[in-house]
């Protein structure tokens, strides 16, 4: 079943053996944190504090502003002092609460408390999982309750854990699934009951054979469960490729998993899910990889979130002198940080750290055609033909040639000999398409 | 006071961190690395064809490559364009070109094909990525037709580094005469004469003799992953079974398949022309369509045209095809519902 192959793909230089070997380890509390109102994919939570308010470590700071929303809580115990804009890691500066700690870590009340899961319903559960704030946390923090909610007509009849970890640099799902396999799959486990799935495959790349044999030992107990090994190529854990590597399904193009009868969640995710319906923590913290060449020790670190990258950084040793790129997420997919006072959201797999030498500036030559970059596209596209549409503006084209397709892995740039800005240009001409769509209807 | 705070931090740190789309790797392979990973797989071929023609090849050589990046230097920088000579193309076009030259080939000749392939075929388009046919070729063709003289009535055998180079005429060119002259082939093919045709004992261009180097260079092209071997045995394979077909049916006028293969240019063609990235189809699909054309095209001049060798023209012809081969076979993206491609 595993060593189908999905098309194309590329295989870049890991680098991961710098934090793979290292045990996750707690951040200590900072002196301040930077919670980001903005932390999901969909409509921005609204706000619920003000400067000067009393909060209480899981009490929730803005609640969701609808069905794909979710709610953001506050990370400790303490006093807000401010509520403004500041860098989110994603781009833009975004609304955050900045949350100064009182030293207490007190919880809210009714939070941190044992459930008896086993009585519980698929509805309580997902009520569960959508009060704690869940959301995709390999980066694409899309709400996890609306995943778990497949329109009427829709079945599921595989969960996909994905614990891939395609990217570069990164280990935190890799050490999530070597410290904590059994607590994985029981947020699993409350997955499948909500979606009524008797099939469970944890999908791992081959170079993590440590946790391979740590989830194959996990999942003995558990009936249903399996642990497939998966080729080492990028980007073996995107979504779509993954489902087609491990099932020979295949999302339509426009469509999602839940098409092909699939759904597919982080192991991170699955991990706050049980913090979440086990316990009723919200998710207050995750796990993050702060690595690369330009930080003197790489570690593994459970941060709060809110815990801003210039801590993260120190508590690594600090910035080498000549670091040129700091990157929230992996090199392949990530976004370059302007300032290292953007913090730590739900979505931050890691703190990726680049030297000068290490960088490459994109120039962007002509398109000579070599047609490395049609052989390593995943979703079979033309990033040739598309990237001098775009440059040309004609939109329609590149819409009709399907770059509203393209999952920005990166393939294509990462291969390109005229080492063409290429996602960058798909990017651009996604919003185009998106701003005509939105004029014509 | 909050804000100018803010503001201030962010031009600290602000310019320090270069701030760009990902990815944020890249594999390095550049595209100089990928010419000269070309001159390289033709280093053997040209190689022997100096030891065999002598200095007369050496020579075009030279004077092929130094004015092909002299072309390109001169002509970019009278359009106020970048300086293009690193990126190595200009050596290749030089090289290849000079390849498809005769030893005896006078320098004014060798300076004239590289000022249509380097300025004409490729500059005015707009450079490397935008010329729509293969510089190098586009040469040859300029300098076949307008001086037919100079390109194919000197051929010699290779001599070493002899003086007394006997003058005589291509394998090709002999079948073609007695085709026309006496109205059947008189090619008989012995064993020798096979091993003469495969290390290039033989009259041709300077770099089409040896089929077994070019091969090699090929072969090393594609493990390189340079080049992908859907053009190259598109290509070769469709003149086989052609010229096979027309052997069968009649062989006192048609030569048989081996003696196709490995004379003219067609290695050299095969495996270092038709794979120009710019000029031929980008998918695999496209590439294998893009062979078998200029196989047919080959092998239909070859044997009805009034030339004896038709590799050029047939690359050059397919090249005008591409952008429409492109069209037919744009990847089907991945999960589409209908097998049908865009456009």
């Amino acid at each position: 079943m595993s060593g189908r192959h999905f098309f194309g793909g590329v295989h870049p230089e890991y680098h991961k053996e710098m934090t793979a070997g290292k045990a996750i380890e707690a951040m200590p509390m900072p002196e301040k944190l930077v919670v980001h109102f903005a932390q999901n994919i969909g409509s921005m939570p609204t706000p619920l504090v003000k400067r000067g308010d009393q909060v209480k470590k899981g009490q929730v700071i803005a609640e969701a502003s609808g069905f794909v929303s979710v709610p953001v809580h506050a990370p400790t115990s303490g006093k807000v002092e401010a509520v403004d804009m500041f860098p989110n890691p994603v781009g833009a500066e975004t609304l955050a609460a900045v949350i100064a700690p009182d030293g207490e870590d007190a919880w809210a009340e009714g939070l941190n408390v044992e459930q008896d899961t086993d009585s519980m319903n698929g509805d309580q559960i997902k009520g569960l999982i959508r009060d704690a704030g869940l959301v995709g946390m390999g980066g694409a923090t899309f709400p996890t309750h609306v995943k778990l909610s497949p329109p009427e007509g829709k079945s599921i009849d595989t969960l996909i854990l994905n614990g891939a970890e395609c990217e570069p640099y990164l280990t935190a799902d890799h050490r999530l699934m070597l410290e904590h396999p059994a607590e994985i799959l029981e947020g699993a486990s409350f997955f499948a009951r909500v979606l009524d799935v008797k099939r469970v495959i944890v999908a791992i790349e081959k170079n993590k054979p440590d946790a391979i044999e740590k989830m194959k030992k996990a999942v003995e107990v558990k009936e249903g469960y399996s642990v497939e090994a998966l080729d080492v190529v990028y980007p073996q854990g995107a979504e779509k490729q993954l489902i087609f590597a491990l099932t020979g399904r295949r999302v339509p193009a426009g469509g999602l998993p839940m098409d092909v009868n699939v759904l597919v969640q982080n192991v991170g995710t699955a991990f706050a899910a049980y913090e979440a319906v086990r316990f009723k923590r919200p998710l207050l913290e995750r796990v993050v990889t702060v690595t690369g060449n330009g930080v003197a020790e790489p570690k593994n670190i459970r941060a709060r979130i809110g815990t801003r990258f210039e801590d993260m950084i120190d508590r690594c040793g600090g910035l080498a002198e000549d670091t040129v790129k700091v990157i929230s997420g992996g090199p392949m997919m990530g976004v370059a940080q302007y300032s290292l006072d953007a913090a730590v959201t739900k979505g931050t797999s890691g703190i990726v750290t680049l030297r000068k030498d290490e960088v490459v500036q994109f120039v962007s030559d002509p398109c000579i055609r070599c047609g490395r970059c049609v052989e390593a596209c995943p979703m079979r596209l033309n990033p040739s033909a598309l990237s001098i549409f775009i440059e040309m503006c004609h939109f329609e084209d590149a819409a009709e040639y399907h770059v509203t397709d393209c999952i920005e892995c990166g393939s294509c740039a990462y291969v390109c000999p005229s080492q063409r800005p290429l996602v960058h240009h798909f990017r651009r001409a996604k919003a185009e398409i998106r701003k005509m769509s939105r004029k014509a209807g | 006071m909050v804000e100018e705070e803010k503001r201030k931090k962010k031009e600290d740190v602000g310019p320090r961190f270069l701030v760009s789309s990902s990815p944020h790797v890249h594999d390095r392979v550049r595209i100089n690395k990928i010419m000269m990973l070309v001159v390289i797989a033709l280093a053997p071929a040209a190689l022997l064809s100096i030891y065999l023609f002598g200095l007369p090849a050496f020579k075009v050589i030279v004077i092929s490559i130094a004015s092909a990046v002299f072309f390109e230097w001169a002509s970019r920088r009278l359009m106020k364009r970048s300086n293009t000579i690193g990126d190595y193309s200009a050596v290749v076009t030089g090289l290849l070109l000079a390849l498809n030259l005769p030893s005896t080939a006078p320098w004014w000749l060798v300076v004239v094909g590289n000022l249509f392939a380097i300025v004409i075929a490729k500059q005015i388009y707009g450079g490397l990525g935008y010329n729509p046919f293969n510089p190098a070729l586009v040469g040859r063709v300029v300098l076949l037709i307008s001086f037919p003289v100079q390109m194919t009535a000197h051929w010699v055998m290779p001599s070493r580094w002899g003086t007394n180079a006997v003058t005589t005429a291509t394998p090709l060119g002999k079948a073609k005469e007695s085709l026309l002259s006496l109205g059947h082939i008189d090619v008989h093919l012995t064993r020798t004469d096979v091993v003469n045709l495969l290390i290039g004992n033989r009259a041709g261009c300077i770099g089409e003799v040896s089929v077994v180097l070019l091969l090699a260079g090929g072969l090393f092209l594609i493990y390189k992953r340079v080049i992908s071997w859907h053009i190259p045995v598109a290509f070769i394979g469709t003149v086989w079974v052609m010229t096979d077909i027309f052997h069968m049916i009649d062989p006192t006028r048609y030569a048989d398949p081996s003696f196709h293969v490995i004379t003219g240019g067609l290695f050299l063609g095969a495996f270092f022309m038709a794979t120009d990235y710019v000029t031929s189809p980008i998918t695999h699909k496209g590439m294998i369509i893009f062979g078998v054309g200029c196989g047919v095209l080959t092998v239909i001049i070859r044997l009805f045209g009034a030339y004896p060798e038709g590799v050029s023209f047939a690359i050059l012809l397919m090249n005008a095809l591409t952008p429409l081969i492109d069209r037919a076979t744009n990847p089907v993206v991945f999960g589409s519902r209908k097998k049908k491609a865009a456009g």
